[in-house]
């Protein structure tokens, strides 16, 4: 039947061009995975077949990373960071979000644009004013540093998204829980909040991925290794002169891109409802 | 005194303080910014003198400058238009195939979710001029004579980041662009059908045009992410070859915080601003269109 | 030759225990307004995207104008749908919304203008060629969407439920205006609805489809007058037909033939009726109550004509049904019946 053979060539043709794509946006990763269980004699080697394990696989790399780099401090340091960078984001973004989604008239508008048009202002124009800013408060060369800063790009943001989850809770909802003799706050405290507990969840989630993610200010005002977090101190300390260590350097990218981007995934579609509300309206 | 917010003072109060951080943290270190670009403020000293427009003249005198001020504009614009049509053929590929299924979606979205300077290290191992695994198998099949240096010849090299580039937005866009394919009503590509119309005039006269708001959004987010950005550039090649993949976020980290003369890295920097205003503004248009659907 | 015909068009979705559509035969005259009626669920919609091309049948032949149109897709049957909701292309102007079908076809550009306004005359929206589908009111895109189908010519138009988006008073006249196109442009249409009053209006033939199959196919007459089981019967008709079981036969009678009895006009079913409760609904009284006798604790409804005197609340009297207007069914498979013959008493 003519229907059917267009059909299945069609779907033939689209599965080729998502395997195709996903192939290309994995493959570093895949090839981070291989890496670092090869053996250093087989990775240098150019006489052997790169895709191939011609050694036994080692856990040589993983070891040194845990018991010769300050990689744990470096997790560890990360995670702290995004802990409190979270909290500090949420006390601050989620009355903000409130206020503004329920904020009626032309300031309601105007204060959620300039929110968001804060997100735009990037780290790399702010970064030198700010170096100078994290000395003055006597922060250099700490987390610290970082704990007071992150906020200016993950409470914009979190501001944004959380606006839009607000603004589809219906009011009356509200305005019942205040008949009934709950006082504004309180419908926000023991209403609005609970029942945004995913939305909520979301933000804080994607808030801990732009702390993981970000670059500059770590490397501006941290100078020590063992207050650095995993973004900046892989691609400066696994490498001693000229020479990099592959194998743990694989390995060590590796474990700090993959869980976070299995949390990340689940909550994907919670995030995208919420984006496309905030960037339409 | 009537309080232009509904809920009264209250209001005021819950985003006062959130206010109060970002004047604090953003909108006084931008100020300061400018302040630094006008000066000739150093790193290690406290004095600091207004010296007019002078580190806007030296920078622009400087080849460095021009060559990333060039870069910052060639970069993002080319890698955006090959995310924009990988993120197109995606998504309709997706959207057609099959519901994303757990594990597909986890591979396609791993660049845009791995920390930057992650993914960068992982694509400097793969483009390294001696163990890369394309340059083995470039090698092996005779398809060049020496191996190609990705990260060490200035052509190859641009080349690189602006691959490395798409390859990190590639997700983020085709996750928006599929978000707005699906909200388009099923009856309407239907009703395109039975008005007669195949498969290319369906996609490009009916469902891409009406998904244009969303697309242009994500457009916009890349450019500021990619104009913005110096980590790839900084791990790929510190903008080398010789200055050859600078962009004026590294260079103005390499001129202000490395090389130590805030001033002039203060005055690279805002030449970002510009672009993020147009950037700013286009995204208030888009937003505003859409409200009045 | 029928311009539609299916023959046993079945569909399955995976998943459901019962088709969607099972076993449905139909014939469409040339020119024929043939409406498939049906509550939802019934598969009525599902025929309509079969013959459409948007569904696959799982089994059975569609011909459109004799031409068996199973593999074919919808761009190829050269057929012009109406969908609930429209459908109108958002981005472009009415204009382009009714020119697209051409320009997707083939037809020169020379050509367009002449043919959309054509089209758009019909409908009276020659003023709105350059507004966007969002600046219309409701009535206005419904007709955009009639004249995009119509501008094609196409042999066979289908219509899902368009006029249920419109408000109850628009669409009274939407209804009559769109039984007047179509008597003009004389082109055979399958209207798909759950609206029974839509239905009996608009449609030459009606098909009552319920649970995916065809329940009884006939003018708007022989369908209300003489329904073929007892889900017809209630169906079309508000309040429904009365149906009393009665043994192993059920007996029914509709509202409006159930009145007190007259020397002067005898009718049948001669029952006590005690009235509960009286709707006064400007031209007629609608009464509830129970009847007696026979058919002691079953409950009917009763249409009077407002000028006529109506009993009061409490009130019992004998009512009796119109002669020739009870009908049998059997009680167990709920199928029309010629006469009473085992019933009880």
């Amino acid at each position: 039947m003519k229907r059917s053979r267009r059909s299945l060539a069609l779907r033939i043709a689209h599965l080729a061009v998502v395997a195709g794509f996903a192939l290309f946006l994995s493959f570093p990763f895949y090839w981070m995975l291989v890496t670092s269980f090869k053996r250093t004699s087989d990775l240098y080697d150019l006489d052997h077949n790169p895709l191939l394990f011609n050694a036994a696989p080692t856990l040589e790399h993983w070891k040194l990373l845990f018991t010769e780099t300050l990689y744990a401090r470096w997790l560890a340091n990360t995670a702290l960071v995004g802990a409190l960078v979270v909290v500090l984001t949420l006390l601050l973004a989620v009355p903000a979000a409130y206020s503004l989604a329920r904020l009626t008239g032309k300031w309601g508008e105007r204060a959620g644009i300039g929110m968001f048009l804060m997100y735009l202002v990037p780290p790399t124009l702010l970064f030198i004013p700010l170096s100078r800013v994290v000395v003055t408060l006597g922060l250099q060369d700490s987390v610290w540093a970082l704990v007071v800063v992150y906020p200016t790009f993950t409470v914009p943001f979190s501001t944004w998204l959380l606006m839009g989850f607000f603004r589809s809770i219906p009011r009356d909802l509200e305005d019942a829980a205040m008949v009934d003799g709950l006082s504004r706050f309180g419908a926000f405290a023991r209403l609005v909040v609970p029942i945004s507990y995913s939305g909520i969840l979301t933000v804080a989630i994607f808030s801990f991925t732009l702390v993981l993610q970000e670059f500059v200010y770590a490397l501006t005002f941290i100078s020590s290794a063992s207050q650095q977090t995993v973004s900046v101190a892989l691609p400066i300390y696994l490498v001693r002169g000229d020479v990099y260590y592959w194998g743990s350097l694989m390995a060590a990218c590796l474990l700090a891109s993959v869980p976070v981007a299995i949390v990340y995934n689940l909550f994907l579609d919670r995030f995208i409802s919420g984006f496309t509300v905030g960037a339409v309206k | 005194m009537r309080s232009p917010f509904r809920t009264g003072w209250l209001g005021a109060a819950m985003l006062f303080p959130a206010v109060l951080f970002i004047a604090a943290l953003v909108g006084v270190p931008f100020l300061l910014a400018i302040l630094y670009s006008v000066s000739d403020v150093k790193v290690a000293s406290d004095e600091m003198r207004f010296v007019g427009l002078r580190n806007f003249a030296d920078v622009l005198a400087t080849p460095a400058f021009r060559t990333a001020l060039r870069n910052s504009f060639l970069f993002t614009v080319l890698s955006q238009l090959l995310v924009l049509a990988g993120a197109t053929t995606l998504a309709l590929a997706l959207r057609e195939a099959f519901r994303t299924r757990g594990l597909l979606r986890f591979l396609i979205l791993l660049p845009w979710i791995a920390p930057i300077s992650l993914g960068s290290i992982g694509w400097k191992w793969l483009l390294d001029s001696i163990y890369s695994v394309f340059n083995w198998f470039l090698m092996r099949l005779h398809l060049v004579e020496s191996p190609p240096m990705w990260l060490g010849e200035p052509a190859l090299a641009i080349a690189s980041v602006v691959l490395v580039h798409a390859w990190r937005m590639l997700p983020f866009a085709t996750v928006v662009l599929l978000a707005g394919l699906t909200s388009i009503p099923r009856d309407i590509p239907e009703a395109a059908a039975v008005d007669g119309a195949g498969f290319w005039r369906t996609h490009f006269q009916i469902t891409l045009p009406m998904i244009r708001p969303i697309v242009t959004v994500a457009v916009l987010f890349g450019v500021i992410f990619t104009f913005t950005d110096m980590t790839v550039v900084y791990i790929l090649t510190r903008g080398g070859p010789y200055d050859t993949t600078q962009v004026l976020p590294s260079l103005a980290f390499l001129t202000g915080i490395l090389g130590g003369d805030l001033g002039a890295g203060a005055a690279i920097s805002l030449f970002l601003f510009p672009v993020l205003l147009v950037v700013a503004y286009a995204m208030l248009r888009v937003a505003r269109r859409s409200i009045v659907t | 030759m029928p311009v539609i015909e299916t023959r046993g068009l079945t569909k399955r979705f995976p998943g459901s225990a019962r088709p969607a559509v099972d076993g449905v035969d139909i014939q469409s005259r040339d020119g024929e307004f043939l409406v498939l009626l049906g509550p939802s669920g019934s598969g009525k919609t599902t025929v309509l995207r079969m013959i459409a091309g948007l569904e696959e049948p799982t089994s059975g032949e569609i011909r459109i104008g004799g031409v068996l149109v199973n593999g074919l897709t919808p761009r190829e049957r050269r057929i012009a749908m109406v969908f609930q909701s429209y459908a109108l292309y958002p981005h472009l102007t009415v204009y382009k919304n009714i020119a697209f079908p051409l320009k997707a076809q083939g037809v020169p550009r020379s050509e367009h203008a002449a043919k959309v306004a054509w089209a758009a005359s019909i409908f009276g929206i020659e003023g709105l060629l350059d507004r966007r589908p969002r600046e219309l009111s409701g009535g206005e895109r419904q007709r955009v969407a009639l004249a995009r189908a119509l501008v094609r010519e196409p042999k066979l138009f289908l219509l899902d439920e368009p006029l249920s988006n419109l408000d109850a008073k628009l669409r009274a006249t939407a209804r009559e205006e769109l039984k007047k196109f179509q008597r003009r442009i004389g082109t055979t249409t399958v209207y798909v609805t759950h609206d029974q009053v839509e239905a009996m209006a608009l449609g030459n033939r009606v098909v009552v489809m319920d649970q995916g199959r065809v329940r009884q196919t006939g003018t708007p007459t022989e369908v209300y007058d003489d329904p073929a089981d007892t889900f017809v019967a209630t169906f079309l008709g508000s309040p429904p037909m009365n149906l009393i079981d009665d043994g192993r036969v059920t007996i029914g009678f509709r509202p409006e033939h159930f009145r007190p009895a007259d020397a002067a006009a005898p009718g049948a079913l001669r029952t006590p009726f005690r009235v509960d409760n009286v709707e006064y609904l400007g031209a007629d009284r609608l009464l509830h109550g129970e009847l007696g006798g026979r058919f002691a604790g079953r409950t009917a409804f009763s249409r009077l004509a407002s000028h006529v005197a109506a009993p009061r609340v409490g009130d019992t009297l004998d009512f009796v049904v119109e002669e020739g207007r009870v009908r049998f069914f059997d009680a167990a498979s709920g199928e029309r019946r010629e006469s009473g013959a085992g019933a009880t008493g």
